[in-house]
């Protein structure tokens, strides 16, 4: 058998927090949903504030041919690695949410295409001080086709844009969902992922 | 402890199989991110090399397998191939994640609905 081992090296790097480490045994399954966007948009703080463990940290590995599109990777021998924060939320009892903070730059979406697999949705994070470094992350989504909503996170320092100013920046859909959230405030970003879902039962009741 | 748990019985060749819920095609198909993992009830051989040691050690309790991944900081497409072995040696087990195919399923987005108006 695997003793419990006390001396567990990676236990002190990793604090259990509320819930510890392990799920509770009553959960039967997983679901995810995917939080996108450029670098600095807020992705691992949004994650952070929902995660009922620390986020943690994973480098996922590209090696597929993808990577065509990136010049910095050319030889094929070389692979390139993408940092991926993600946390998980145990809702229902029964079921562990995870959400993975996947960046967005095209040149990633070989590594999102494994992550998509199977997710929910997504939340699209936008910083409106740069929106157009969510393009890619937008493009990401509708070349994978899935569903998503788009979440302005509110920085103090940003501007404020009507939402229909930002819909047309992004050249959202009528129908895509648009929400603002602080990815600080727990209460802000869990509704963000209301609107997302909500959106997602619209979109699937749709489609049926 | 070979009686205690049904829902995987020992000694049979097959019984990787039963575990993953007929998922035969597990080479091709690695085990996503969030399918949760935990050690089987079997004694393991003494041989276990130590990469499949290590994963074996995180997975005293359920968690998934990007978990696993972070918490040893290796890629998740290397613990993937290890949790695969595990899987097929009769290791662990899994808990599939869900939903296993459609993500239009709206009882599941309901009840992450439900859980997520909960948690507020």
């Amino acid at each position: 058998m695997v003793s419990k081992a006390p001396s567990e090296t990676l236990a002190g790097a990793h604090p259990p927090p509320a819930g510890g480490k392990y799920l509770d045994s009553n959960v039967a399954g997983a679901a995810k949903i995917l939080v996108v966007g450029p670098l600095g948009v807020g992705k691992t703080t949004l994650i952070g504030t929902v995660s009922e463990i620390e986020p943690l940290s994973t480098e996922a590995s590209m090696t597929r041919a993808g990577v065509r599109v990136d010049p910095d990777v050319d030889s094929g021998k070389r692979t390139t690695t993408v940092a991926l924060d993600f946390g998980r939320l145990t809702i229902d009892g029964d079921l562990v949410l995870y959400l993975f903070g996947t960046p967005g730059q095209q040149r990633f979406l070989p590594a999102w295409r494994d992550l998509a697999k199977g997710a929910l949705g997504a939340l699209a994070l936008v910083d409106t001080r740069d929106l157009a470094a969510s393009f890619d992350a937008l493009d990401n989504l509708e070349d994978l086709d899935l569903p998503f909503a788009v979440a302005v996170n509110v920085f103090p320092s940003g501007p404020r844009y009507d939402a229909d100013d930002i819909r047309a920046a992004l050249d959202l859909l009528p129908d895509t969902e648009l929400v603002t959230c602080d990815a600080r405030d727990r209460t802000s970003s869990i509704r963000a992922l209301i609107a997302l879902v909500r959106h997602l039962i619209h979109v699937a009741t749709e489609s049926s | 402890m070979t009686a205690e748990r049904p829902e995987a019985p020992r000694a049979s060749a097959i019984r990787p199989y039963v575990i993953t819920r007929g998922r035969t095609e597990s080479e091709g198909e690695p085990l996503s991110w969030e399918s949760l993992v935990m050690t089987a009830d079997a004694a393991f051989p003494a041989a276990l090399q130590p990469e499949h040691l290590a994963i074996l050690k995180q997975c005293e309790g359920l968690i998934s397998v990007a978990e696993v991944a972070a918490h040893l900081g290796q890629p998740p497409s290397v613990v993937q191939v290890l949790l695969s072995d595990l899987l097929r040696w009769g290791l662990i087990v899994t808990r599939p994640p869900i939903p296993p195919a459609e993500r239009a399923d709206v009882t599941m987005l309901r009840k992450v609905l439900h859980g997520l108006e909960s948690s507020l």
